[in-house]
């Protein structure tokens, strides 16, 4: 019973007649199309700024004016000789860094205990991602209350307890000021680091896991061995963000502590708005913020290589 | 007492009765196949004797002592092969095979020497410093199975460890396996749905269906002396024939016993059937003919002879010939339950 061929098999043909193609069928029109909006926006609002804040940081020009003439160089030889320029990159590096270490060790604990089964389990879940949903200017006035020189509910706890002896002036010491900018950080950060490193746990092939458990490990040796290596790429990606993410954070610092104490907790966002918007010279403040620049490159080539890694990698 | 006992074991999954109800001994140095189709229950009994599952109920003990409360994996003196392999990505083969021993706490010296002797075992020292994405699908097979070795395990769980290589590979790797197996005389517990793999390897096979274990014995017992229908269509490729003789009788025939009748001797105890053909598979070494007994009204399911080649009688397609079977090859089974007849019961695995 062989399949037998109708005479006059009809072509099957689209539905259009032939020689008339739309914008749909001609990719070399639709692809650049359909990316138009997104670019435009890129350049208007993002590219635009960005090359005239580095025109800015090379002349004197100041806000509320028009007026732009050419300084060179001068702007940035001033800054080097700023300590509190230095001050505001060391606060810089020191915020990233130091908030980020302490998110991989809480995000990873966290994914650790979120990954297995407990009564509440979704609940806790979406809770955890609160801090980091939740719009910064809120969260920061709840802990500018938290930190409060005179209602503290830290101090007062800690007081109960018998824990502290004398007060906590928390914006009032450039030191505490500095704990208080870095616990608000890693509590914006760490839930979603925890909720990226949770699915790559759940990534990690389950027989793996259970091989694991059949060649004797125990949760240690598991844990170092088997799971934060497997993890390493997506621990990476997680933190690579965080560090973006407070590098250029306003936010925090100024709602927290406006740079203060004796601008001492100034960072490179904080310290070009105080200087370029609120001490109207724009051309100061342009230069500060582009010293951002190269912190951002590095951490952004970072984050392609190790993206890049986990994806031909395991 | 087997080395490895299972008592009345139940895994309920919510209403899903996953293995209902089994009961199995496996002596020292055997290899066991647990054979059945996918859902069966093998694998998950399986996992419930390597510990990564608890059971519902009952009872299971290696090498006499109790294990399904409280003992974990590595407390049971047992390795395990993944269908996957499950080795670890990161981890160079030397690596990944000496994970055990390290996990053991020995020394640098003696893991050294233990995993290049496991490895050299499998043939596969020259590729002790690549990583498993460097290896084929069968040099991966190797080290997951020199992982396994490197402890001196009393018990091998072997979860489908040959499905994943090649058709050609897989006569080979089975050979090899078995030989391995024998020379180290360890206790095996070898899980797949390949039945063809399940007689080569097995020293006995349990054939398992909807969480029970409807039969074990070895090769030449389940294949000859089938307990139900169940256990006489899944083994045999292509199944046992299936008729209806009577409103309670089933008969069944192997597709390499039903042959032309001109092939048997005149005198021979045979019982004869019209087979009309509907088509001839060509196969090299065997002719399967596809038809229906004349004797018979049904026309959904075709009956199956397998002609070897030896045998040159034409057979042409639409033609009507005389089969015949002989009389001691036929095996009678109850309509209702589909237990087998002529037996006074499944074989008991306890003395009670």
């Amino acid at each position: 019973m062989a399949l037998r061929r109708p005479a006059e098999a009809p072509f099957l043909a689209p539905a259009v007649r032939p020689g008339r193609r739309t914008v749909a069928d001609r990719e070399s029109i639709l692809g650049p199309l359909l990316l138009a909006p997104a670019l435009l926006y890129v350049i208007l609002l993002v590219g635009v700024p960005f090359f005239m804040a580095i025109l800015l940081s090379f002349s004197s020009a100041v806000a509320g004016g028009l007026e732009f003439s050419w300084v060179g160089f001068r702007n940035f030889q001033v800054l080097l000789s700023d300590s509190q320029f230095h001050r505001a990159l060391q606060n810089t590096l020191r915020f990233m860094l130091v908030s980020q270490l302490l998110v991989m060790v809480l995000a990873t604990a966290a994914a650790h205990v979120l990954d297995a089964a407990f009564v509440g389990k979704r609940l806790v879940r979406s809770l955890l991602l609160l801090p980091w949903a939740a719009p910064v200017a809120l969260s920061s006035m709840a802990w500018v209350w938290i930190f409060d020189s005179t209602f503290s509910v830290i101090n007062w706890t800690a007081k109960k307890l018998g824990l502290l002896q004398g007060w906590w002036y928390w914006f009032g010491d450039p030191g505490l000021a500095t704990v208080a900018i870095l616990t608000v950080h890693v509590w914006r950060t760490f839930p979603f680091a925890t909720v990226v490193i949770l699915a790559g746990m759940s990534a990690i092939p389950q027989e793996i896991k259970e091989a694991a458990l059949m060649d004797g490990a125990g949760f240690w040796r598991r844990l170092f061995h088997v799971n934060l290596p497997m993890l390493l790429p997506v621990v990476a990606v997680a933190v690579l963000f965080g560090l973006v993410f407070t590098a250029t954070d306003f936010s925090v610092v100024w709602l927290l502590t406006r740079g203060g104490p004796y601008n001492s907790t100034h960072v490179l966002s904080t310290l070009a708005f105080q200087r370029g918007v609120l001490g109207a010279s724009l051309g100061q403040g342009a230069a500060v913020a582009i010293f951002l620049l190269p912190i951002l490159l590095v951490v952004a080539v970072l984050l392609l290589r190790v993206a890049r890694r986990a994806e031909v990698g395991a | 007492m087997g080395y490895v006992e299972i008592r009345d074991l139940h895994k309920h999954f919510g209403d899903v009765r996953a293995v209902n109800g089994v009961n199995l001994s496996v002596e020292e140095g055997e290899l066991l196949v647990l054979l059945g189709p996918s859902g069966c229950g093998k694998t998950t009994l399986m996992r419930m004797i390597a510990g990564l599952e608890v059971p519902t109920s009952g009872e299971i003990y290696i090498g006499g002592q109790r294990v399904d409360e409280n003992v974990p994996p590595r407390a049971r003196g047992i390795a395990m092969v993944f269908q996957s392999y499950a080795l670890y990505p990161h981890k160079t083969a030397f690596e990944n095979i000496a994970f055990p021993l390290e996990a053991m706490r020995l020394a640098r010296e003696s893991i050294r020497e233990r995993v290049v002797r496991s490895a050299q075992m499998f043939g596969i020292e020259r590729l002790l410093g690549r990583r498993p994405r460097q290896l084929s699908g069968g040099e991966r097979q190797r080290v997951a199975l020199a992982r396994a070795v490197v402890r001196d395990p009393k018990l091998f769980l072997l979860d489908e460890p040959l499905s994943n290589l090649d058709a050609k590979l897989r006569a080979v790797a089975r050979f090899e396996l078995k030989q391995l197996q024998r020379q180290l005389g360890t206790t095996t517990i070898y899980v797949t749905h390949d039945q063809v793999e399940a007689m080569g390897l097995g020293d006995r096979i349990a054939v398992m269906d909807a969480g029970r274990i409807r039969q074990i014995g070895k090769p030449q017992e389940v294949y000859d002396d089938p307990a139900d229908t169940f256990v006489a269509t899944f083994l045999g490729s292509p199944p046992m024939n299936l008729i209806e003789q009577d409103p309670h009788t089933i008969v069944g025939f192997r597709p390499e016993a039903f042959l032309p009748r001109s092939v048997f001797d005149p005198a021979e105890d045979v019982v004869t059937y019209s087979l009309r053909v509907r088509e001839v598979e060509y196969l090299g070494s065997d002719r399967l003919v596809y038809g229906f007994l004349e004797e018979e009204q049904r026309t959904d399911q075709p009956v199956i002879a397998a002609v070897p080649a030896t045998i040159t009688v034409p057979i042409a397609e639409g033609e009507v010939y005389e089969f015949a079977v002989p009389r001691r090859a036929l095996r009678f089974f109850d309509r209702n339950t589909g237990r087998r007849l002529e037996r006074a019961g499944i074989v008991r695995v306890f003395p009670t």
